[in-house]
C-alpha cells in the first residue's frame, strides 16, 4: 500500500464492541436453529414454535408485562453469579439466597406488621428489604469466607449451602414460621397491604424490575468503570499477579460474594413482597439456576444481562400458551435453554478469529510501522 | 504391554531425525509472523535459531510441532514431505519440545508427568514398577529431579530440566528447545547442552535451538538460522561466522555495531562507577550465617554514590531472622539477615529451587512468615498495596505471564497495574481513567519497545521477550526505592538485556536499592556490588564483586557451607 492509511480512532471500539455483540447473538441464532430442527424431528413445526414465542412473551401489552415480571429476579439472580464470576469465582447459591432471604423478608414483615403510622410502615418496609439483602449477603458471604480463609470450592459450598436454605425453609414454614390458617399449601403468615409492593405507574410491573435495572447498571459501574472494579478484575484474572501489586484479594472476594449475596436478597424480597404475598414452597422456582444461564449468556456482564434476561423471560412466560397449543412436554424450554447456552459457551473459542473484528490487521502490519517510527526517536 | 525400558543408551533403534522447511509461512490474520522461511536440520546436527523478540521463532517451533498451520511451505522430516496436523503427530514423527513456557500438569509429580504423556501409557499403571525404571532411567543424566514431588512446588530450574528428560524418555529423535538455558545456571547449561551435543554426535538426536546467547551457539551448534520479523535473513556453519555477523543479521545492518557480548557474560560495562561502589567494602566474611549483620559494614558506601539518603545507615531493605516454609522438601526457608542499601545491587545468587523464589514470595507479600522482621526504610514493613507505593518497592518476578500479568486483559491494562488508582495529581482515583491507561500504555510500549499490534491486545498474545517488557515497563517506571527482581533478563534478546541491566544500573545511580535474584551468575557477576549465595533456603556466603571469585560461588552455590545439611538436589560445580 503507498498511501499510508489511518485508521480513524473509533474503528478499534467499534469493532471490538462489534465483535462482543454479534458473536454471542450469532451463538444465540445457532442455538435456535439448533432447537428448530430438534422440533421438526419430533414432528413439531418450529415456526410454529417461535411465533408462539414471540405471540406470548412480546406480541402485546399484556404479554411485555407478563415478561418483565419475570425479568425482575432474574436480573438479580444473574447478577448473583456475573460478580463473582468477574472475580473468577463460579458461585450458583443464587436460589438458596433467594429462599433464605424470603423467609428473612416475610419473618421480618410479620415482626413489624403492628406498624401503624406512615413512618412505621416506611420503616417497616425498610427494614424488610434491608434484612433480605443483609440475609442474603450473609448467606453468599459466608461462600466467599470459606472459600478465602478455608480453600473451600465455592461452587459446590453454593450448591450444598441451597439444600440447606430449602431445607431450612420447608421446616420453619411448617413449623415454626407456619401460619395455622395456610392450610393445604403451608406458609409463613401474609404480609398485610401495605407491605405488599406495587406497580410501576403505567407499566403494571412491580418496582422490582426498576430495582434490579440499577443493581445492574451500578454492578455495571462498579466492575468496568471503577478502579476497585479494576483491582477485582485483576484478582479474576490472575491472583498471583494481584496479590504482587498488593490488592487485598480476600478482602475482595468477600466484597463481591457478599454484593452478589444481596442481589439474590433482593430478588427473594420482591417475590415474597410483590408475587407471593407470604414465604413458602413457591420461592424455590428455579430462578436462581435460570441466573446461571442468563449470567453465562451475558458473558458476566452486567449490562448485557438486561436483554438476556429479558429474552429468557419472555421464553418462560410463553411456556404455558406453547405447551398447551403444541402439546409439548414442560421440559421442553429446559432443552433450549441447554442448546442455547452449549452453542454460547462452544462461542467463547471464535474470540478473536475474525478479521473483521480486529482492526490492527486491517492493513499489512500496521503495528510495526507505529512502533518502527517511535524506536526511532528512542535511545536504543 | 510390551517391555519399554526407555533408557537413553537402550535407544539404539531410533536414529536422529533430519527436517527441512520449504517457503514457511505463518500469518496472523494480516500480520506475517513468519514469511516464506527455509532452513534446513541435518539428521545428527544441533542448529541454532536466532532472532530478537518478536522475530517469529516460537511461532517457526510452534508450527513443526502442529500447535500452528502454516499458512503455506512445506515440512520435510527424514526425506518425506509431512504434514502435521496436531502435536500427536509430531510426536509420532519423533518430533518432541520443550516450550519456552512450562507444560507440565503442575499438580502431578514428575514420576507421573512422564508416565502419562507416553504415547504407549498403559491403562492400569504399576507405579511401583514405572518408578522404579524411572529411576534407573534418571541415573544416567547428569542432574537429579525430585520425582515424587509436584511440579508446583519445583522451581522453574528444576522445571525446565525435567521438560528436557521428559522428551529423552519420549525417545524425540529431533528435539526442539525454546530458549532452553534461561534459567539454568552456567554450568548447569553447559551440562545440559553438552549432553543434548553428545546426543547429536552419536547421530541418537537432532536438536532445533531457540537462544538469544550467541556463546551457546557458538559453543554448541553446528549450523544456525536467523530469523527477523519473520524473514530468514541468514545462517549457515557456525564456524564461519562471528558473533558480529549474528548480530547483524538480527537486528540488521544498522546493528551491527551492538555489543553482542553483553549477554554472554562478559563484563565489560559499567565497571568503572561500580569499581568505586565496591572499594570500601573489603571487610566481608566467607561464612556470614551467624556473623552478626555482615552486610551492615557496607553502610559507609555511600560516600561514593550519589544517593540521596542522609542516614548512615541507609539500609533500604532490612530481613532479620527471617523464617519461612519452603515449595517443597524438608528444611526451612531461613535468612538471618539480609541488607540492600541505598544505591546498591545486592545480587543474590544460587541454583534454581534453593529458595529464591521463595524469597520472591516472602518479599511480595504471597508467602507468610513463620518469623522474623522485614523492615523497608527503617519502617516494619507488611507488603501491601499502600505500604509498597509509600516505601516505593517494585517486584519483577520470574515468568511474568504466570506471576505478574492477567493473561486475559490487555498490554494497556497489565502496564498500568501500578497506578490505575491514582490520579494524575498522586490522588486515589475512584472512577477509571481509560484513556489515562490506554495512553500511558502506548507511551510505555514505545518506550520499552514492547512489540505489540496495539495496546489493546491481549497480554498473551506477546512473544515471551516482549511480554517480560511490558512488565519491566510497568515495574521500572515512576519512582523506586528497593526494587526486587528475580532473572530480570529471562528470554530476553541481546540489545534488550543490554537495555535492561543498562536499566537497573540507571535505577541504581539514582539511589535504588535492588535485590536481584538471578540464576545467571554471569548476570550478577555484572551487576551486583554484593554478592550472597543463597543454597538450601539460608544465604551460606556472601561477598563484594572485587572479592568475587567464580570457584568459590560455585562452590557454595553447590550447598557446601560448611554446616552438615544436604542441599535439595546438589549441583555439580
Ligand atoms: N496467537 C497469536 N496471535 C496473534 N499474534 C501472535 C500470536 N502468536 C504470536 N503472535 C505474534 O507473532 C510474532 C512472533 O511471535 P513469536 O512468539 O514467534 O516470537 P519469538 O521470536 O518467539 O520472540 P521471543 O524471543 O520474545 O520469544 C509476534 O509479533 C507476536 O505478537
Ligand atoms: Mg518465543
Amino acid at each position: 500500500m503507498s498511501i499510508p492509511w489511518h485508521r480513524p480512532s473509533w474503528a478499534t471500539p467499534l469493532a471490538r464492541h462489534s465483535e462482543a455483540l454479534l458473536i454471542p447473538v450469532g451463538a444465540l441464532l445457532a442455538g435456535f436453529l439448533l432447537f428448530a430442527l430438534f422440533l421438526a424431528l419430533q414432528g413439531k413445526s418450529p415456526a410454529e414454535y417461535y411465533s408462539l414465542v414471540y405471540k406470548a412473551g412480546f406480541g402485546s401489552a399484556f404479554s411485555w408485562q407478563n415478561t418483565l415480571v419475570r425479568t425482575a429476579p432474574l436480573l438479580l439472580a444473574a447478577l448473583c453469579v456475573a460478580l463473582p464470576a468477574r472475580l473468577g469465582l463460579v458461585v450458583i447459591g443464587g436460589e438458596g439466597a433467594i429462599v433464605i432471604s424470603g423467609l428473612a423478608c416475610a419473618q421480618v414483615a410479620v415482626l413489624t406488621q403492628q406498624a401503624g403510622t406512615a413512618p412505621g410502615m416506611v420503616l417497616s418496609l425498610a427494614l424488610m428489604f434491608i434484612a433480605s439483602a443483609l440475609v442474603g449477603a450473609a448467606w453468599i458471604g459466608a461462600i466467599g469466607v470459606l472459600r478465602h480463609w478455608r480453600g473451600v470450592n465455592e461452587t459446590i459450598a453454593s450448591l450444598l449451602m441451597t439444600y440447606i436454605a430449602i431445607a431450612l425453609m420447608n421446616h420453619l414454614v411448617e413449623g415454626p414460621m407456619r401460619d395455622p390458617n395456610s392450610l393445604n399449601k403451608p406458609s409463613t403468615a401474609p404480609l398485610t397491604d401495605w407491605q405488599r409492593v406495587g406497580q410501576i405507574p403505567g407499566l403494571e410491573v412491580h418496582w422490582g424490575l426498576l430495582a434490579a435495572l440499577i443493581c445492574c447498571i451500578a454492578a455495571w459501574l462498579l466492575i468496568d468503570r471503577t478502579t476497585w472494579g479494576f483491582g477485582a478484575r485483576i484478582a479474576g484474572s490472575n491472583v498471583r499477579a494481584a496479590q504482587l501489586q498488593g490488592l487485598p484479594v480476600g478482602r475482595m472476594i468477600i466484597i463481591v460474594t457478599a454484593m452478589a449475596g444481596a442481589c439474590a436478597g433482593l430478588a427473594g424480597a420482591f417475590e415474597v413482597a410483590a408475587i407471593h404475598g407470604a414465604a413458602n414452597a413457591s420461592l424455590v422456582s428455579g430462578i436462581g439456576y435460570s441466573g446461571i444461564l442468563v449470567a453465562f449468556l451475558a458473558r458476566q456482564n452486567p449490562l448485557a444481562i438486561i436483554p438476556v434476561a429479558i429474552m429468557l423471560a419472555g421464553f418462560e412466560a410463553s411456556n404455558g400458551l406453547v405447551q398447551r397449543r403444541m402439546d409439548l412436554p414442560d421440559a421442553t424450554v429446559l432443552v433450549l435453554q441447554g442448546i442455547v447456552f452449549l452453542a454460547i459457551l462452544s462461542s467463547e473459542t471464535l474470540y478473536g478469529r475474525f478479521r473483521v473484528f480486529t482492526p490492527e490487521r486491517w492493513q499489512p502490519l500496521p503495528a510495526e510501522g507505529e512502533i518502527s517510527t517511535v524506536q526511532q526517536g528512542n535511545p536504543a | 504391554m510390551s517391555a519399554t525400558l526407555p533408557l537413553v543408551n537402550a535407544q539404539e533403534s531410533r536414529a536422529a531425525t533430519s527436517a527441512e522447511l520449504v517457503g514457511l509461512s505463518k500469518h496472523f490474520g494480516s500480520l506475517k509472523a513468519l514469511d516464506k522461511v527455509s532452513l534446513k536440520i541435518d539428521a545428527g546436527s544441533l542448529h541454532a535459531l536466532l532472532g530478537e523478540n518478536g522475530a517469529g521463532k516460537s511461532t517457526l517451533v510452534k508450527c513443526m510441532m502442529g500447535f500452528y498451520q502454516a499458512t503455506s511451505g512445506q515440512l520435510v522430516v527424514d526425506g518425506r514431505e509431512r504434514s502435521i496436523p496436531n502435536p500427536r503427530a509430531a510426536q509420532a514423527l519423533g518430533l518432541g519440545m520443550v516450550y519456552q513456557h512450562f507444560t507440565l500438569v503442575p499438580s502431578l509429580t514428575a514420576t507421573e508427568n512422564l508416565v502419562i504423556n507416553r504415547p504407549d501409557c498403559p491403562a492400569v499403571i504399576n507405579w511401583e514398577k514405572e518408578k522404579a525404571s524411572l529411576t534407573e532411567f534418571l541415573s544416567t543424566m547428569p542432574f537429579q529431579i525430585p520425582l515424587n514431588v509436584p511440579i508446583y512446588k519445583l522451581a522453574s530450574g528444576q522445571k525446565q530440566k525435567l521438560e528436557i528428560i521428559k522428551q529423552l524418555y519420549l525417545q524425540s529423535t529431533l528435539l526442539i528447545l525454546d530458549e532452553p538455558t534461561s534459567v539454568l545456571t552456567p554450568s548447569e547449561a553447559t551440562e545440559v547442552l553438552s549432553l543434548v551435543k553428545s546426543l547429536c554426535e552419536q547421530r541418537r538426536l537432532s536438536v532445533l535451538m531457540i537462544t538469544h546467547k550467541f556463546r551457546e551457539v557458538s559453543d554448541f551448534a553446528d549450523t544456525v538460522s536467523v530469523l527477523r520479523q519473520g524473514r530468514y535473513t541468514g545462517g549457515g556453519k557456525v564456524a564461519d561466522l562471528s558473533h558480529q555477523d549474528m548480530a547483524a543479521m538480527m537486528m540488521g545492518q544498522s546493528a551491527a555495531t551492538a555489543r553482542p557480548g553483553s549477554s554472554g557474560g562478559t563484563i565489560t560495562t559499567a565497571k568503572g562507577r561500580s569499581n568505586a561502589n565496591d572499594n570500601d567494602n573489603d571487610n566481608d566474611n566467607d561464612n556470614d550465617n551467624d556473623n552478626d549483620n555482615a552486610t551492615a559494614s557496607n553502610s559507609n558506601s555511600n560516600s561514593n554514590s550519589n544517593s540521596n539518603s542522609n542516614s548512615n545507615s541507609n539500609s533500604i531493605l532490612q530481613l532479620r531472622g527471617i523464617k519461612a516454609t519452603p515449595r517443597s522438601g524438608a528444611g526451612l526457608i531461613s535468612i538471618d539477615s539480609l541488607d540492600v542499601e541505598a544505591g546498591r545491587i545486592v545480587g543474590v545468587a544460587g541454583v534454581s529451587g534453593n529458595g529464591q523464589s521463595e524469597l520472591m514470595e516472602i518479599l511480595s507479600g504471597q508467602r507468610p512468615l513463620l518469623s522474623g522482621s522485614m523492615q523497608v526504610d527503617g519502617q516494619p514493613y507488611t507488603p501491601t498495596r499502600k505500604a509498597a507505593r509509600e516505601a516505593g518497592v517494585r517486584y519483577l518476578p520470574e515468568e511474568p505471564l504466570l506471576n505478574a500479568c492477567a493473561a486475559r486483559m490487555s498490554v494497556a491494562e497489565n502496564i498500568a497495574f501500578r497506578n490505575y488508582d491514582l490520579k494524575a495529581d498522586g490522588k486515589p482515583a475512584w472512577w477509571l481513567d481509560r484513556t489515562a491507561i490506554r495512553n500511558h500504555g502506548k507511551d510505555m510500549i514505545a518506550a520499552f519497545n514492547v512489540k505489540t499490534t496495539s495496546p489493546g491486545a491481549p497480554i498473551d498474545s506477546l512473544s515471551g521477550g516482549n511480554v517480560q517488557r511490558a512488565v519491566l515497563a510497568r515495574e521500572l517506571t515512576g519512582d523506586i526505592r528497593l526494587l526486587i527482581a528475580s532473572n530480570p533478563c529471562f528470554g530476553l534478546d541481546f540489545t534488550a538485556v543490554a537495555e535492561t541491566r543498562e536499566r537497573l544500573r540507571a535505577a541504581r545511580a539514582t539511589g535504588t536499592a535492588i535485590l536481584l535474584l538471578s540464576e545467571d551468575l554471569d548476570e550478577i557477576l555484572e551487576l551486583a556490588d554484593t554478592i550472597v549465595v543463597m543454597s538450601d533456603g539460608s544465604i551460606n556466603y556472601q561477598c563484594s564483586r572485587d572479592e568475587a571469585d567464580v570457584p568459590t560461588i560455585g562452590h557454595y552455590m553447590a550447598g557446601h557451607a560448611g554446616d552438615s545439611t544436604a542441599p535439595i538436589h546438589s549441583a555439580p560445580v
